[in-house]
């Protein structure tokens, strides 16, 4: 039984990812196309016949098939039958915002001449009713040659009608032929070298002749369609590189245009909107003169001088106190519920190394990967929410001048701001930045800001050596996050002067009209890519984890084993029954002992002493090495580190006892170690190092290569190092 | 003939030329931004930039570098 394949395409904004809820019911498999990480959304239609099942696939919103990312990309390839992941359409329904009729006719127009089996659907009549546009669909069917269903896909209007169709024609595959048809009066000499073209590509291309003509109409327009880069599958068997013949060819016939005075480049756009004028004028009839809409009086507002920066304001701060305080309380649930299973677990196993990696590796493990949850969900339904009320593109239009000035996009501050958060919700959220370069920029530059990880840090080294009084201990903590701040704008300033120069992209930014958010959908939205996040991050974040959890551990030795077991039996054999206050203590005391005395002989602890000469510049000792060793899974982790190695016992709830002990901690000339110039330093250090497995591999995840999060923890480590560097030694030659 | 980021809030005018290079145009002359078309500005950004125009009834922002480089009548 074949499937019958719908593809949903359409611009941006035009309702499509509505109308493809409804079809399919909020059931859709969503996942990512392979190698790129553009989301890839699929569903069976809902009330299909069981003989004659539908799917409808989604394809990212597209302005035109000259794709300027790689969401664009992935949907040009797609209707042109480059992926091979996807079969040929069966039927290619394209979505068309009423109220905008040119510029998505410009699309529609654009697929209508693939040749592919095609329907419009006319979504969103009610707007351009109320801004007096009545369209007359069958005059426009008869004009575009395929079959327009109107439809206000938000209120269920139309959707009966074009789920009929599709029924109908899961019934009858191939029963449809499209004859083929332009919307472009070309120039002649335009139109001739496109004829010639268009033989080329059928002899080269026989199984795709289909889409010869439109194929040789985008080669001869388009700059950048000759040039094959890795991102497409232009390069796989389905698609094939354009030989160097026919590169040759649409090189020299844009050689003879160019010197007939022909603009290839903007000959068929001009051409193509000149007719869309025209069908628009025909299927169009004006019933009352535009007012002022809605949408206009809310931008007004939302816009505003005044108004529009404190209510953004107030929106950014909602959104980052939720992500910031609201989360904490799902978080520690989950921290609470993680260590109860993990005692649980451990109490009811023979104790042993099989006890402690499940109870301490994977249990753990795992509960560091599901920890972000809470605050991935709360990002991802603000950034739902904001993107499909259309605050999302007022957002990048406010803060696009701030952002602009380090060489980044207005939609690069959403990302930034959530990092204060937590880096991984920010990295995942970069995925609304269209270029590359901005992208990766924002992707680099992010785990800079000061996240939520780096408070129980920057808490404990305060109190242990920072004075407490005159306010220095909150003046600490804001300098920690504004030096964050530079760092991130800094570097995104640097990065874009030089790994990631090239043509300055041009914001073209649309801003479409506001509209009501679809709860339901923006919460399913919510969940799936939480779920990516869970399925892709968290195998690599559990192995890490599992890996430091083994260098914590090993190797065992039985004479400290033996010692221990002595020590103890000696306490036991000692204590009076019930045992005194005092008893209980040194019992707790023998415990710290040993988990610290272990901490010091296993790998990491070796670790931590090989790279003391790293750390010795920064006034740093081994102990502390053996905290950024093991902390390199996440920052928090320093501080239980710290804890077992003074003996302070590893739950690191403890900060008062152990800012005590780390207090009295002195170096072996007898000065104390953590003076404050040894705990700025130290949080100067953590301000920069990556330290964050987690992000490491969501950076792998999102840039799809190892090469980023790499040079990303190299930079960092490095930039960390240098000004630890700087500090330590400025402030000792100050007399710090 | 004078740039587009001269023109105050709530004023119309026709595009007469693009002097952005051709190879990095194509974007806004597929958006529906071509000589003859016929716009409003509508406002500037609260920070100054950018500049949020209306054409074929929908709503584009661009910013002030390259509307200074579109050049309307």
């Amino acid at each position: 039984m074949k499937t019958f394949t719908v593809v949903l395409t359409g611009n941006p904004n035009c309702g499509k990812t509505t109308l493809f809820n409804a079809l399919t019911g909020l059931r859709a498999r969503v996942g990512n196309y392979a190698g790129v990480t553009v989301e890839r959304k699929e569903g069976a239609l809902t009330g299909a016949e069981a003989l004659h099942p539908v799917t409808v696939l989604d394809l990212p919103g597209t302005y035109s098939l000259s794709p300027q990312s790689p969401d664009e990309q992935i949907a040009r390839d797609i209707l042109f039958q480059r992926l091979p992941e996807v079969p040929a359409p069966d039927l290619v329904v394209v979505v068309a915002d009423a109220s905008n009729l040119q510029r998505n006719l410009y699309f529609a127009t654009q697929v209508i001449e693939l040749g592919h089996p095609t329907l419009l659907v006319l979504n969103m009549i009610d707007v351009a009713r109320e801004q007096g546009h009545e369209i007359d669909t069958e005059a426009l069917s008869k004009a575009l040659g395929v079959p327009v269903i109107p439809m206000v896909a938000s209120e269920g209007e139309g959707l009966d009608a074009l789920r009929q169709t599709l029924r109908t024609l899961a019934r009858t595959p191939g029963t449809r032929h499209v004859i083929p048809r332009e919307f472009n009066e070309l120039p002649e000499a335009f139109g001739r070298e496109a004829q010639a073209l268009e033989t080329a590509l059928e002899s080269h291309f026989p199984h795709r002749s289909r889409l010869a003509a439109a194929e040789a109409l985008l080669l001869l327009s388009d700059e950048r369609a000759l040039a094959t880069d890795k991102t497409s599958a232009e390069g796989t068997a389905a698609g094939g590189r354009y030989p160097q013949s026919l590169i040759d060819q649409v090189q020299a016939a844009r050689q003879r245009l160019e010197t007939a005075g022909v603009d290839w480049r903007s000959a068929a756009i001009e051409a193509r909107y000149a007719r869309l004028f025209a069908i628009e004028q025909h299927v169009t009839r004006e019933t009352a003169p535009p007012g002022e809409l809605l949408s206009d009086r809310i931008d007004r507002v939302v816009t505003h001088r005044v108004w529009g920066l404190l209510l953004f304001v107030a929106v950014m701060g909602l959104m980052f106190q939720s992500i910031f305080w609201l989360a904490k309380y799902p978080m520690d649930g989950i921290e609470a519920a993680v260590d109860a299973l993990a005692q649980w677990v451990g109490s009811s196993m023979p104790p042993g190394d099989l006890n402690d990696l499940i109870t301490r590796g994977a249990i753990a493990g795992v509960g560091s990967v599901v920890i972000f949850l809470p605050q991935i969900c709360l990002l991802f339904l603000f950034i739902g929410l904001l993107e499909d009320t259309g605050y999302m593109s007022r957002a990048a239009f406010l803060m696009d001048r701030l952002m602009s000035r380090v060489g980044l996009h207005g939609k690069s501050f959403i990302p930034m701001l959530s990092s204060f958060a937590c880096a991984i919700p920010g990295i995942m959220a970069t995925r609304t930045i269209e270029t590359r370069a901005d992208r990766l920029a924002t992707i680099l530059v992010a785990p800079l800001m000061s996240c939520s990880a780096r408070l129980p840090v920057y808490t404990v080294l305060i109190a242990a050596c920072i004075p407490q009084r005159n306010g220095w201990p909150g003046l600490t903590l804001l300098m920690m996050y504004l030096l964050g701040i530079a760092g991130a704008l800094g570097m995104a300033w640097i990065f874009k002067k030089t790994l990631l120069r090239g043509e300055p992209p041009m914001l073209i930014l649309e801003l479409p009209p506001y509209k009501r958010p679809m709860l339901g959908a923006v919460l399913r939205q919510m969940w799936d890519r939480s779920k990516l996040f869970l399925r892709r991050a968290g195998t690599v974040i559990l192995g890490i984890n599992i890996l430091l959890w083994f260098l914590a551990t090993y190797p065992r030795s039985s004479e400290l084993d033996e010692q221990f077991s002595q020590r103890r039996a000696q306490w036991k054999h000692s204590v009076s029954t019930p045992p005194t206050a005092a008893e209980t203590e040194a019992g707790l005391q023998l415990d710290h002992e040993e988990a610290g005395e272990k901490l010091r002989q296993s790998f990491a602890g070796r670790l931590g002493r090989a790279i003391e000469p790293v750390l010795k510049p920064l006034g740093f000792d081994w102990k502390i090495g053996i905290g950024i060793v093991t902390s390199f899974a996440a920052r928090e982790v320093f501080v239980s580190t710290l804890s077992v190695v003074y003996n302070v016992g590893g739950d690191g709830e403890n900060t008062a006892s152990l800012a005590e002990v780390m207090k009295s901690e002195r170096r072996s000339d007898g000065r104390a170690m953590y003076t404050p110039l040894t705990g700025v330093t130290l949080m100067v250090f953590y301000v920069f190092a990556m330290q964050c497995v987690s992000t490491v591999a969501v950076v792998r995840r999102e840039t799809n290569s190892w090469k980023w999060p790499l040079f990303q923890t190299v930079y960092m480590t490095s930039l960390a190092w240098i000004l630890a560097f700087l500090t330590y030694q400025t402030g000792t030659r100050l007399g710090f | 003939m004078r740039p587009l980021s001269s023109l105050t809030p709530g004023e119309r005018a026709v595009v007469a030329r693009i002097d952005i290079p051709p190879d990095q145009r194509g974007r806004l002359l597929e958006m529906g931004l071509l000589p003859g078309t016929s716009l409003e500005l509508v406002r500037f950004a609260p920070l100054g930039d950018p500049v949020e125009i209306k054409l074929r009834n929908y709503h584009l922002s661009l910013r002030k570098l390259e509307a200074d480089k579109i050049l309307v009548r």
